[in-house]
């Protein structure tokens, strides 16, 4: 049987993934590449991750079944409340793990990119907790968009340095976080936020990720006698949240995976971040994947009102999916999103993360029916977002 | 013998300057080689602007936003490049870029056009060594494209070694961690070590010395560890208010030879 799980040795998924990078960065990156298997399967890293994830993340996370969400779309809806993690978001469960892996390493200096700052708070968080000095970059619009999270990662010890290139956004931040790392090539290691950049990042941060869909089959097999679902839904920015809620799942061709994109103002407005539909394969951040372009083969700049979602690639493995037709991609607009955000919040008493709300606001495109199983990865809590959702109250009510 | 090789025949250090195509403006791609050419660089190395440069510093991607502003792509840079090996017969020319840009305008189609415009060599920071030998570097013989590889103080001996097989031009000696333009901040001595060790190693390329080489001072110390230098940031910042940048390059290039 063919598995989605794996890439190859090189690091791809069909003719996506790999590792395009400067010989800058080639030693660390082949001295992670040649380490992190081990490092994961070693029963002390194990034992450490697990008792991180149970006693300082809060796993597992629940699974609720959203009664009044269900009745609404006439059929059974499940979240998996990645939002009730520390720091309120899924990211946290990669920061846990890379930070025990960078100790293993040797490494002394961490840095990562932000785009919605979740990532940004989970690494300085784990900074603070392992004692390690924790620098993040972070476009400026973000950074003016996810206000309390800069103020987060402050007070948590990090500093945080604004990436004033392009357009100010997650992109940018990444590749200021890769010219960080190309000049410190010895004592840093790079925690990428999303199962994106060069092999075998894509891998290391779908696997640590995985908890998620792990624990979901559990918990589905007690509360409605079956393992498999009939939909799995989750928003992808870089897709890390999606990877680790589909990852599971993945060779269970029962399971239908949705991964939903922001449209920003609409797929053919120009101003989106739709990468499935907008984009063509190239070379972003160290890795083959689909990627927004123009015909000359520089990136354009994406948009989303969702800082975490504003990227114009998709990490290798879901550009797979999408080419292979295993995962169904759906694409949801700002305004979309921000009435999810208030049909959830009303319903059942959560209030989303922005990004969260593209993956709510697909349940009415996916043709569920009352007897079908719906698991949405509620990746993150929306008090980040308030400012925003202040800002367009006009539009959530 | 290609060019390049033909260029380190001559006596002497050898000076290899890069500009980024399209900047200042976007028809200052053939005034600005002229001009380095005459004004007495050994090599020049064409940067193909990208819209997010990795490896470069705040220089470079400056002058690749305006050059990209400017409207400068590989369809126009190759018609740029038509006819320049009347004007310049002898000088190698390397096209400096990134991965993306070459494969979206087609791996094949660029060498093509490159080769058909006089250009020497290929440097693409972000192609792998191994996907370079497995997917490219027959279609780069067929079209007599000299690829050029970067050396860091990590890169492990082996792979010096293997680089140096690879290469028919010169060995591209990164002088420290860091992107385009940064001051080397290493510890004294470090550097020199470093340079030291790829001297030893007697490799079959000559070597030269690129990141952060600025002015006479710089370039004459890396001169000390290899067969040249490379200078692309601080003949970026010498065009900056410049009328006329080929006259203002060809200055800076004196600046650093006389
Ligand atoms: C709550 C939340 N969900 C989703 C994302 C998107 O990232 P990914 O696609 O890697 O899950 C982010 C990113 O910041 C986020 O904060």
């Amino acid at each position: 049987m063919t598995t989605y799980k794996e890439p190859t040795a090189r690091g791809y998924y069909g003719q996506f993934g790999g590792a395009f990078i400067p010989e800058m960065l080639y030693p660390n990156v082949e001295e992670l590449r040649d380490n992190y298997l081990n490092i994961l399967a070693d029963p002390e890293f194990q034992r450490e991750y697990q008792m991180l994830l149970r006693d300082f993340v809060g796993r597992p996370t629940p699974l609720f079944e959203a009664k009044r969400l269900s009745k609404k779309y006439n059929t059974r809806i499940f979240l998996k409340r990645e939002d009730l993690c520390h720091t309120g978001a899924h990211k946290v469960n990669n920061t846990v793990g890379q930070i025990l892996l960078a100790q293993r390493l040797g490494k002394t200096r961490i840095i990562a990119e932000t785009g919605a700052g979740q990532h940004g708070v989970a690494t300085a968080t784990v900074c603070a907790l392992m004692g390690m000095e924790c620098i993040v970059y972070m476009g400026s619009v973000d950074m003016e968009r996810q206000r309390p999270n800069v103020e987060r990662m402050r007070l948590l010890g990090a500093e945080v340095r604004p990436a004033t290139s392009g357009s100010q956004t997650l992109k940018d931040a990444t590749n200021e976080a890769i010219r960080d790392w190309i000049s410190n090539p010895v004592d840093t290691h790079y925690i990428i936020g999303s199962v994106v950049g060069p092999h075998p990042y894509p891998d290391l941060v779908a696997r640590l990720q995985a908890i998620i869909s792990e624990e979901m089959r559990k918990q589905l097999l007690e509360k409605t006698g079956s393992e498999l679902p009939q939909y799995v839904v989750a928003c992808v920015g870089g897709g890390s949240n999606a990877a680790g809620a589909f990852y599971h799942f993945l060779d269970e061709p029962s399971v239908k995976l949705v991964a939903v994109e922001a449209a920003g103002h609409g797929i053919t407005s120009g101003h989106s971040a739709a990468t499935s539909v907008l984009g063509k394969p190239g070379i972003i951040h160290g890795s083959r994947t689909l990627l927004m372009q123009d015909e000359d083969g520089q990136i354009t700049e994406p948009y989303s009102l969702s800082a975490g979602l504003d990227y114009p690639g998709i990490g290798p493995l879901h550009a797979y999916l999408a080419a292979e037709g295993r995962a169904q991609f759906i694409s949801i607009e700002d305004e979309q999103a921000l009435r999810a955000v208030a049909e959830c919040s009303r319903l059942e008493g959560i209030i989303p993360a922005l990004e969260t709300a593209h993956a709510l606001a697909a349940l009415g495109q996916l043709g569920a029916g009352p007897d079908d199983v719906v698991v949405i990865n509620l990746s993150g809590r929306g008090d980040k977002d308030l400012e925003t959702y202040m800002k367009y109250a006009d539009s959530i009510q | 013998m290609n060019r390049i090789q033909q260029a380190f025949e001559k006596k002497g250090k050898k000076l290899n300057i890069y500009f980024t195509a399209g900047y200042p403006a976007l028809d200052s791609t053939v005034p600005m080689l002229k001009s380095l050419a005459t004004a007495g660089a050994d090599l020049i190395e064409i940067g193909m602007p990208f819209s997010d440069p990795l490896a470069d510093g705040p220089v470079i991607q400056q002058s690749s936003t305006v050059a990209l502003q400017n409207g400068m792509n590989m369809r126009v840079l190759f018609t740029q490049l038509k006819d320049i090996r009347q004007e310049i017969p002898e000088t190698p020319i390397l096209l400096m870029g990134y991965l993306n840009p070459v494969m979206q305008f087609g791996v094949e189609n660029f060498c093509r056009e490159a080769a058909a415009a006089g250009v020497d060599g290929v440097i693409l920071p972000d192609l792998p060594l191994d996907d370079y030998v497995d997917e490219y570097q027959e279609i780069f013989r067929r079209y007599n494209l000299k690829p050029v590889f970067l050396i860091t103080p990590q890169t492990a001996e082996a792979r010096i070694r293997r680089i140096d097989e690879l290469t028919d031009s010169f060995l591209y000696l990164v002088s420290g961690p860091g992107t385009t333009g940064g001051a080397n901040t290493q510890a004294a001595g470090v550097q020199e070590a470093y340079f030291q060790r790829i001297e030893a190693m007697q490799l079959r390329n000559p070597r030269l010395i690129g990141f952060g080489i600025a002015d006479k001072a710089s370039f004459q110390q890396a001169c000390q560890y290899a067969e040249g230098a490379i200078i692309g940031s601080a003949l970026i910042k010498a065009l900056d208010g410049a009328d006329d940048a080929p006259a203002a390059a060809a200055r800076f290039v004196s600046s650093v030879l006389n």
